[in-house]
């Protein structure tokens, strides 16, 4: 990489337009390259994933979140910490599964999709799709398998975005093999 | 009071990175059986740790010290485990070893897309700031060597 300074962890502010139109013409490229959305959507999360997967540690580095202890933490610091910090926005945490293992991010304003409509033969691309790799991976790495799917899309016609997470089970950490 | 020596492991055991200041004696063993020792050796006080303690658990294992040297650990709920060697007249090094993370390893190797994550880390950028920095700190002296 060219650009090492020694910046301090503050964040820096970055024009949000040129970040929505950069992810636009990334999408589109990808609607380019491929052939049907259901393979564009899968880019998207392998995108992500990748992404999420170096972005946690970065979070860890600049906020003093500790380990969660339960998944209710989890999603609080989601939505209050992590989307405020990356994406500027703070989604609220609702319709909660019974058995505490399933939530919705609702967020009212998505900062992808500003100035984008979605043409009528990608009826199928979840446009966003790269938030829920990042999620799955930033998860994945502190020990959280999850899945993590858009519910609802303002871009589809709902009124709000929902970004619906469930917990799959904790990956325990093992002494590596051939360890006496 | 010195430095002398700092190993990085990641969550799969692999040792991401090792450095040695003053450190006067060699295990006389390989150093990846030496890795191999600290890592079992940490993994296994980790679990003692969270196991035996009477209390609620909050910054988990911290340091050890023997009769000639301290061991500080610190570890990141991403799993990456950093551990510095000193003499026993170091104080608590949460902090600095925090920093180390913060400022060298997400700074230099995670926004680095050419570092590969989970291999040895190969940055010259990144040896020669932390080298930089460990000499920097208040507690480091080439004088105790």
């Amino acid at each position: 990489m060219s650009r090492q300074s020694n910046r301090t962890t503050d964040s820096k502010k970055m024009n949000s337009e040129l970040f929505t139109l950069t992810y636009g013409a990334l999408v589109t490229q990808l609607c380019k390259d491929y052939e049907n959305d259901e393979e564009v959507n899968k880019q998207l999360d392998k995108m992500g994933y990748n992404i999420g997967v170096r972005l946690i540690e970065d979070f860890l580095a600049r906020s003093s979140v500790g380990r969660c202890h339960d998944f209710r933490e989890t999603a609080d610091v989601i939505a209050k910490v992590a989307f405020k910090m990356y994406l500027g926005v703070t989604p609220s945490v609702t319709n909660w599964s019974p058995a505490g293992d399933e939530f919705s991010l609702i967020l009212e304003s998505n900062p992808l999709v500003d100035f984008v409509e979605l043409p009528d033969n990608h009826n199928n691309l979840v446009y966003s799709n790269l938030l829920c790799g990042a999620l799955r991976g930033a998860l994945e790495m502190v020990q959280m398998a999850v899945d993590v799917r858009f519910a609802q899309d303002t871009l589809r016609g709902d009124s709000v975005t929902e970004i619906r997470m469930k917990f799959i089970k904790r990956i325990e950490e093992n002494l590596p093999a051939g360890d006496e | 009071m010195t430095v002398h020596n700092l190993y990085i492991f990641d969550r799969n055991g692999t040792c991401l990175h090792y450095s040695e200041w003053n450190r006067k004696k060699q295990a006389g063993i390989s150093k990846e059986e030496e890795f191999k020792l600290m890592y079992g050796m940490l993994f296994s006080i980790r679990s003692f740790v969270s196991k035996m303690s009477p209390l609620d658990m909050k910054d988990g294992f911290v340091s050890f010290q023997t009769s000639r040297y301290k061991l500080h650990y610190y570890e990141t709920p991403t799993g990456i485990k950093i551990i510095m060697n000193t003499d026993l007249g170091v104080p608590n090094c949460r902090d600095i070893l925090h920093q180390i993370y913060s400022t060298l390893y997400v700074e230099y190797i995670i926004k680095n897309p050419l570092c590969v994550l989970g291999d040895t880390l190969q940055s010259e950028l990144f040896n020669s700031r932390l080298d930089s920095f460990v000499r920097a700190l208040p507690f480091f002296s080439a004088r105790a060597a």
